[in-house]
C-alpha cells in the first residue's frame, strides 16, 4: 500500500477501518461514535461501513461503557473504547482500576482483557474545564494497564493498530491537539514495537524526552537550540507504562544530561518516574538533575491562562539552560 | 390478600386458588402489585395444589434441598475455621440457601453466572470446588477458580461493578446468535450503586438476556433496606422499562420458578428481566461484623422461624412423605464435605512470593520484568541461601 498523506485523526480512523476489516471480534463502542463520527470524527463513517453491531453509539455513560466492554471482552470480543475527553473518563476509573487492570492477574491468566480505552487529551485547544487535562500518570501508576501516546500521523497509525490486537488493556491517549496534524503514512510500513522509545533527532549536550503532544515542541526547541550552537538528542518516549528505559538510559549515557516534558502537572507525573530511575540507572554519568516541564500543581486554568500552564518553546529552553549550567 | 397477592374474587363461595402464571403476569405487564410470589409457605404447604404449581417435583425438590444443606454445612464450616484463624474473612451465607439454590438450579449450562462474594451456594450448584472459594478467603489467591469451567465467573468484591459485565457478557451473546443467558447476583445495597443502574440502562437499550438477580437479604452491612430506597425493589426496574419481580427468596420452589420465567424471557429476546428474592441474612455480614450492634433479637428470630432449609424439609416429609433416610444421608453427605473442606483447607499450600509478579500482564512488562529480579537478587542477597 503506498504512504497516503493523512491527518493523526485520519491515521486512527485508518487503524480503526483496517482493525474492523481484519478481525470481526473487534468492536468500536462509546458516545457519539456512530451516525457523528465522534466529536473529533476519528470513527467517521464506521458504523456505515461495519453497521451498528459493531459500532456502538453507547449511553452516556462511561462506567457503563468500560464495564459493558468487559464484559464483552469475556465473552470473546476486543472492544475499542472512545472516551469523549480527557476530564471525562473518571467516572470510568472504578471499572478500569478495581476490573479491568485487575482480572488476568485475577484469574491467573486464564481471563485476557483485550481492550483499548482512546482518550482524546491534553490542551492547547482553547476548550472549556475538563477538556484538556493530561491524567496519563494515573493510569501509568495502576499495574495490569499499559498507556501509550503517539505523537505524530505514523505512530497513531501503527501503534493504536497494535494497541488493538495487544491481549493486555491498553489506555490510548490521543494528543487533541495534534489531531489535524498531517504527514505521509505509509501504511505498508514494518512497526517499531509498541512500548520501545524512539530517537527522533540525535543530539550530543542534553535529551529531551517528550510524548503525545510535546514530542513536537521538544523538536522545535532542538532547532531553536541549534542557533546557540547546542545539540539537543529529542527522544519520543511513545509509552508512558511501560516507559522504554533501556533507550532514555543509553541517550542519557550520550548526553549527560535529561529533561522530561510532558503537559500533565509534575508533581507525581511520568517525569517524576523518569527522573527516578534515570537517577538510578545513570548517577555517575549524569552532569546534572533531571529536570522537568509540564503543568503546575493546579487545576488545568480557564483557556484564556492555559498557555502560561502548559509548557512551551521558553520554558523548555529555559530547563535546557538550567541543566547545562549545571 | 394472600401470600402470593391474589384476593378471594367477590361473591365466591369456593376459596380463591391463587394462580402464580396469573400473579407473574401482573408483575410483567405493571398491572399492579401483585404482592411477594410464593409456592411454598413458611410451614412448608403448597400455595396451590401440585397441579397448578409450577415446576412441582419431589425429585427437583429433593435436589434443592440436597444442595441447600450442603451449601449450609459449607459455609457453617467455613464460618468455624474463620474463627479459628484459617481464614482472614468469611461472608456467611446462611438463610439465603434458597435464593441462591433455587435461582441455580434454573440455569442453563452455558449461562454465565456474575456473582458477587456469598454466592457460595451458587458456585456449588455450578460445580465449583469449594475448596477454591476457600482460597480466596484465606488469601492464597485473589481468584479461586477458572470461570472457564463452570461458566461462574470469580468473585467481585466491588459491589455493582460487576452487573455491568454481565450486561456486556449478554449483548456479546445476543451478537452472536446463542441463546445462552447472563445472570448478576447481588444485594440490596448494590442496588444504590451507580454501576447497577447503568447495568439496567445498557441492558434495556440493547435488550440484552440478563437477569439481574437482587438477594434483598435486609441489610447491606449495617444499613437497613430503608437506608437504600423508598419503595419496594422489585420496581426499581420499572423506569428501566423492563419487568421486575418480587419472590419470596426463601422458598426456593418460587424462586426457580420464577428464575426459569425471566430467563426464558431474556432468551426470547425480550430484554433483561429483574428478581428480588425477599430473604434474610442470618449471620453476619462477614466474620469481622458484628451484627449485634444494628439488629434486634426479635427480627433475627422472626426470620429464623422462616429458615428456608426448614421449610422445603417440613414439605418434603410431610406432603411429599420423603423417607428419613434421604434426609440422614444428605446430612451425612455434608458433614463429610464439612470435613473435607476443614482437612483440605489446613494443607493449602503458602503461595510462593514470586506469585506477586504472576499474571500482571498478558503479554509482559518491563517493569514487572526488572522488579521480579530486583526481588529475587534482594533474597539471594541472604547469607543462609534461602531460595524458596
Amino acid at each position: 500500500m503506498p504512504a497516503e498523506r493523512l491527518t493523526l485523526a485520519r491515521a486512527l480512523n485508518e487503524a480503526l477501518r483496517t482493525a474492523l476489516e481484519e478481525d470481526s471480534s473487534v468492536l468500536v463502542m462509546g458516545e457519539d461514535v456512530g451516525t457523528l463520527g465522534g466529536v473529533f470524527r476519528v470513527t467517521d463513517g464506521l458504523q456505515k461501513d461495519f453497521g451498528q453491531d459493531r459500532v456502538m453509539d453507547s449511553p452516556l455513560a462511561e462506567s457503563g461503557i468500560v464495564g459493558t466492554a468487559i464484559g464483552l471482552a469475556l465473552v470473546g470480543y476486543r472492544p475499542v473504547v472512545e472516551i469523549q475527553f480527557d476530564g471525562f473518563v473518571f467516572p470510568a476509573y472504578d471499572q478500569i482500576v478495581t476490573q479491568l487492570a485487575k482480572l488476568h492477574a485475577r484469574s491467573h491468566g486464564t481471563i485476557r482483557m483485550p481492550m483499548v480505552i482512546r482518550i482524546p487529551y491534553g490542551g492547547g485547544i482553547g476548550a472549556v474545564e475538563h477538556h484538556s487535562e493530561s491524567p496519563e500518570a494515573l493510569f501509568a501508576h495502576v499495574a495490569g494497564l499499559k498507556v501509550v501516546s503517539p505523537s505524530n500521523p505514523t505512530d497513531a497509525y501503527w501503534m493504536l493498530w497494535q494497541a488493538i490486537r495487544s491481549d493486555d488493556p491498553v489506555i490510548f491517549f490521543e494528543p487533541k491537539r495534534r489531531y489535524w496534524d498531517t504527514a505521509e503514512v505509509d501504511l505498508s510500513a514494518r512497526p517499531d514495537p509498541l512500548h520501545q522509545a524512539r530517537v527522533v533527532r540525535p543530539g550530543t549536550d542534553l535529551t529531551l524526552a517528550g510524548y503525545g503532544p510535546t514530542v513536537q515542541l521538544c523538536l522545535e526547541a532542538a532547532e531553536a537550540a541549534v542557533a546557540e550552537g547546542k545539540s539537543l538528542e529529542v527522544l519520543d518516549l511513545r509509552s508512558v507504562s511501560p516507559v522504554d528505559f533501556d533507550t532514555v538510559q543509553r541517550s542519557v549515557e550520550r548526553t549527560h544530561r535529561l529533561v522530561v516534558v510532558h503537559e500533565a502537572p509534575v508533581f507525581f507525573g511520568a517525569g517524576a518516574e523518569i527522573a527516578a530511575r534515570v537517577t538510578t540507572r545513570c548517577f555517575y554519568t549524569l552532569e546534572a538533575p533531571v529536570l522537568r516541564v509540564g503543568g503546575y500543581h493546579a487545576p488545568y486554568p480557564a483557556a484564556r491562562l492555559e498557555k502560561e500552564f502548559l509548557p512551551d518553546l521558553d520554558r523548555v529552553l529555559d530547563a535546557v539552560d538550567h541543566s547545562l549550567a549545571y | 390478600m394472600t401470600a402470593n397477592g391474589n384476593q378471594r374474587p367477590p361473591g365466591t363461595d369456593e376459596p380463591a386458588v391463587p394462580d402464580f402464571a396469573d400473579a407473574l403476569n401482573a408483575f410483567m405487564s405493571h398491572r399492579e402489585d401483585p404482592g411477594m410470589l410464593q409456592l411454598l409457605t413458611p410451614e412448608g404447604a403448597l400455595v396451590a395444589p401440585p397441579d397448578r404449581t409450577p415446576g412441582y417435583d419431589p425429585e427437583l425438590l429433593r435436589a434443592l434441598y440436597r444442595d441447600m444443606v450442603m451449601a449450609r454445612g459449607f459455609d457453617t464450616e467455613a464460618t468455624a475455621l474463620q474463627r479459628q484463624g484459617e481464614l482472614g474473612l468469611w461472608p456467611p451465607l446462611a438463610g439465603q440457601e434458597a435464593a441462591q439454590v433455587g435461582s441455580a438450579h434454573a440455569l442453563r449450562a452455558d449461562d454465565y453466572v456474575f456473582p458477587s462474594y456469598r454466592e457460595h451456594a451458587v458456585a456449588w450448584c455450578r460445580g465449583v470446588n469449594p475448596l477454591d472459594i476457600i482460597k480466596l478467603y484465606r488469601g492464597v489467591t485473589n481468584g479461586g477458580w477458572d470461570p472457564r469451567e463452570t461458566n461462574f465467573h470469580l468473585y467481585t468484591l466491588v459491589v455493582g461493578s460487576h452487573a455491568l459485565h454481565a450486561t456486556g457478557y449478554a449483548m456479546g451473546l445476543a451478537k452472536k446468535g446463542s441463546d445462552a443467558a447472563a445472570i448478576a447476583y447481588f444485594g440490596d445495597g448494590a442496588t444504590s450503586e451507580g454501576d447497577v443502574a447503568e447495568a439496567f440502562t445498557f441492558a434495556a437499550v440493547h435488550s440484552a438476556p440478563v437477569v439481574f438477580f437482587c438477594q434483598n437479604n435486609q441489610w447491606a452491612i449495617s444499613e437497613p433496606v430503608e437506608r437504600q430506597l423508598r419503595g419496594p425493589l422489585y420496581r426499581r426496574a420499572d423506569g428501566f422499562g423492563f419487568p421486575g419481580v418480587q419472590v419470596d427468596g426463601n422458598d426456593a420452589l418460587a424462586v426457580h420458578a420464577v428464575t426459569r420465567a425471566a430467563l426464558e424471557h431474556v432468551r426470547a429476546g425480550n430484554g433483561p428481566f429483574f428478581i428480588e428474592a425477599s430473604t434474610y441474612r442470618m449471620g453476619a455480614h462477614t466474620t469481622s461484623d458484628d451484627p449485634t450492634r444494628y439488629r434486634r433479637p426479635a427480627e433475627v428470630e422472626h426470620w429464623r422461624a422462616r429458615d428456608p432449609i426448614v421449610r422445603l424439609r417440613t414439605h418434603l416429609s410431610h406432603a411429599d412423605d420423603t423417607a428419613p433416610v434421604f434426609f440422614e444421608e444428605v446430612e451425612e453427605e455434608a458433614r463429610k464435605l464439612a470435613h473435607r473442606i476443614r482437612h483440605d483447607t489446613r494443607i493449602l499450600p503458602h503461595p510462593h512470593r514470586l506469585a506477586v509478579f504472576d499474571h500482571v500482564y498478558a503479554e509482559g512488562h518491563a517493569v514487572v520484568d526488572e522488579e521480579r529480579e530486583q526481588f529475587e537478587e534482594y533474597h539471594r542477597s541472604f547469607a543462609d541461601g534461602e531460595t524458596e
